[in-house]
């Protein structure tokens, strides 16, 4: 599914990531962890394409394809879907137009026609229940005026519905609270397929009781220090952040 | 050099004058004499005055535009205007050239006790209630552009909406210039007595050619009453257009403006409204330039008494050479404490020789109110861009419609369906819309 290999990235000349590798098969659930600053968000948005980085080395294959040869529009119809930390509000656009242009794009990057407007509808709404959403949420504009909760249940109905192959999903656990944090987790939890594959960013072990990863890596100053199965996420709870930035300081 | 040749207008008025509408009434002639001389004496107004330090309307100066006179034949009915812009769900005035036209209007249905009627007519039937309302939300003091409408008005609007009446459907005013070189020049007073509620819309048009029109609209919002006032402003891209909206608001009355400028070579508008004791009003405006059109838009909040309400969102798109300008006071009277107000003023210029000047002035002479003010002038917003990337969208797709969503968060606050898709029509028409699926919105 996804291949990282030795990869450098610079942000102003200064070295961020400094060596990532990285392997996730089809239908694993990959957590990355570490403290801020160890270059966590840099890693989702370098997969997604966001201008500002720029890659000195190393390569980043996808589906056996370069990922990083790809405009962020393209990877997304390729099936690579970021889940933001922060999503964005976008005033006089409504999330059903949203969601159309998106499943469009992705239908006509496939030679497939338009999207069936009575099948689109009915296809929305299972996910809108899924995620335990107020159908009124489809005409709003947006993101906006919407909780941070509302925000994070609106990135994984999008996701819900474009059916992505690789889904990154950028601090999701922050700003919810644990009743937000458990429907979030049970939409991520539906998606779960043989062929669809999850990069989980966070800073905080919490989410990983509701969403239980294959593997877990731990990232610190730029470089992936310790990976393991889901139990290192809670040896690190436990342990804090110092315990594997010293492991790495020993090495 | 102004006055000199301004007097080109005030030396044809004498021939025009018994043309016009209440020549009968001493105190309308008077006025109308009064507003001659004040405009006599001035001209246009100038770059020099502050007010008008961004809009230079010297080109009028070298034209001489001439109202239509009753009785000349009307050549050409614009069929294709009044079919593109006369709204089938509400009740409507047709003024051609300035003049009403009866068989165009629709208003039948209307309530007994309600009054929409040409002002020429008002004047002839019930001269006494226009007396008691006509210049009395705006006075010679204002502009010149005032004066030079109070004594060449030929025609206009007059509504009357008695106490506790509730007009279901909305009045609209339908301008239509289909003359070169023509003045339009209307005076509409709308009239919302204690607890009323009526929308209005006021539309102007024209066909293909440079005209001017010039229009003052006066609004008396009474006791606890509610207007609402939508401007279409989609002038033939010749036309010069000037339009002065005065507003007094009784006690808890609320006063809504929707303010669409989308024509016109050169466009100018002033809104001014007084607050009483808790009242509120909400001024709202896009204006979306093009090619070399400018666009200028003057407002004029005045709060007068405590817990007043002031809500005011103003949006502005401009491509290639156009240049948009906003001036926004909030003036907050000694005695207006406790008032509440909020101005924003936004513009996203599309073309490195595109322009927007932006003035926002609070002038708080209470000490216990909240009050506040926002401004921005830029590009759009490269996170929202790679934000619609990441959901497929490619760049010049996204940019589209960012562009449009900017504009159209000001469509989607008119509450009247065809006046919105007409609004959404001109939004659309104006700028890029490769990507944008108009049957998805």
């Amino acid at each position: 599914m996804l291949s990282i290999k030795n990869l450098t990235v610079n942000v102003n000349d200064k070295q961020i990531l400094k060596g990532i590798n990285l392997e996730i098969k089809p239908g694993e659930i990959h957590a990355i962890m570490g403290p801020n600053g160890s270059g966590k968000s840099t890693l989702s948005h370098i997969l997604s394409g966001k201008a500002g980085y720029t890659v000195t080395g190393g390569s980043v294959s996808y589906q056996g394809k370069d990922l990083l040869e790809m405009a962020p529009e393209i990877r997304a119809r390729e099936g690579v879907f970021l889940a933001f930390q922060y999503p964005v509000e976008i005033p006089g656009v409504s999330n059903i137009y949203l969601l159309k242009a998106a499943l469009n794009s992705i239908r006509k990057h496939h030679g497939q026609s338009e999207v069936d407007a009575m099948d689109f509808l009915t296809l929305v709404k299972d996910k809108v229940r899924l995620l335990e959403m107020d159908e009124k949420f489809l005409y709003r504009a947006v993101n906006e005026g919407f909780s941070g909760g509302e925000k994070k249940r609106n990135e994984i109905l999008q996701m819900a519905i474009l059916e992505p192959k690789l889904c990154i999903l950028d601090e999701t656990d922050s700003g919810l609270d644990i009743d937000a944090l458990k429907v979030v987790a049970e939409g991520v939890n539906s998606l779960r397929a043989a062929d669809r594959s999850f990069v989980m960013v966070t800073h905080y072990q919490r989410l990983l009781d509701y969403i239980k990863p294959d593997f877990v890596h731990v990232l610190a100053h730029g470089q992936i220090v310790k990976s393991g199965g889901a139990e290192l996420a809670l040896e690190l709870e436990e342990k804090g952040y110092s315990w594997v930035e010293d492991s790495k300081a020993a090495v | 050099m102004t006055t000199a040749i301004a007097s080109r207008y005030t030396a044809e008025y004498s021939t025009i004058a018994p043309t016009l509408p209440g020549q009968n009434l001493a105190w309308l002639t008077a006025l109308r004499q009064q507003a001659l001389t004040k405009f006599s004496a001035q001209g246009f107004p100038s770059l020099r005055e502050e007010e008008w330090r961004y809009t230079n309307v010297s080109a009028i100066e070298k034209k001489l535009f001439s109202p239509s006179l009753i009785g000349q034949a009307q050549d050409i009915v614009p069929t294709d205007l009044l079919a593109s812009y006369q709204l089938p769900d509400a009740w409507s005035v047709v003024l051609i050239d300035g003049h009403y036209c009866a068989e165009l209007s629709v208003l039948e249905g209307l309530p007994a006790t309600v009054t929409v009627m040409s002002i020429a007519d008002a004047l002839a039937q019930q001269p006494e209630i226009v007396e008691r309302y006509i210049n009395q939300a705006v006075n010679n003091d204002e502009h010149s552009l005032v004066a030079f409408n109070t004594a060449w008005f030929t025609d206009g609007l007059f509504v009357h909406v008695p106490a506790k009446v509730i007009l279901e459907k909305p009045v609209q005013v339908l301008h239509v210039s289909t003359q070169g070189d023509l003045l339009a020049s209307t005076r509409t007073v709308i009239v919302a007595e204690d607890m009323a509620d009526i929308k209005v819309i006021e539309t102007f048009v024209g066909l293909d050619i440079a005209y001017l029109s010039a229009a003052v609209t006066e609004v008396f919002v009474g006791l606890n009453a509610d207007v609402t006032l939508y401007k279409m402003q989609c002038e033939s891209d010749k036309a010069y257009h000037f339009c002065g909206i005065y507003v007094k608001q009784a006690k808890d009355a609320r006063f809504t403006h929707h303010n669409f400028a989308f024509g016109a070579l050169l466009a100018r508008c002033d809104i001014h409204t007084d607050l009483d004791l808790a009242s509120e009003c909400e001024l709202n405006g896009l204006y979306l330039g093009v090619n070399r059109q400018h666009i200028d838009n003057h407002t004029r909040i005045n709060h007068l008494k405590p817990h007043g309400i002031s809500r005011e969102l103003y949006k502005g798109v401009l491509d290639d050479r156009a240049r948009g300008v906003f001036q926004g006071r909030v003036i907050v009277a000694e005695d207006a404490q406790k008032t509440d107000s909020q101005m924003n003023n936004r513009n996203l210029l599309l073309s490195n020789d595109a322009e927007a000047d932006t003035k926002p002035q609070l002038e708080i002479y209470a000490d216990d109110v909240k009050c506040a003010h926002g401004v921005t002038v830029g590009q759009l917003d490269e996170k929202s861009i790679f934000y619609l990337q990441s959901r497929c969208v490619d760049e010049e797709t996204a940019r589209n419609m960012l562009t449009f969503a900017f504009a159209n968060e000001m469509v989607d606050k008119i509450k009247i369906k065809s006046l919105h898709d007409q609004a959404l029509e001109q939004v659309l028409i104006r700028f890029p819309q490769a990507g944008i699926n108009k049957e998805w919105l």
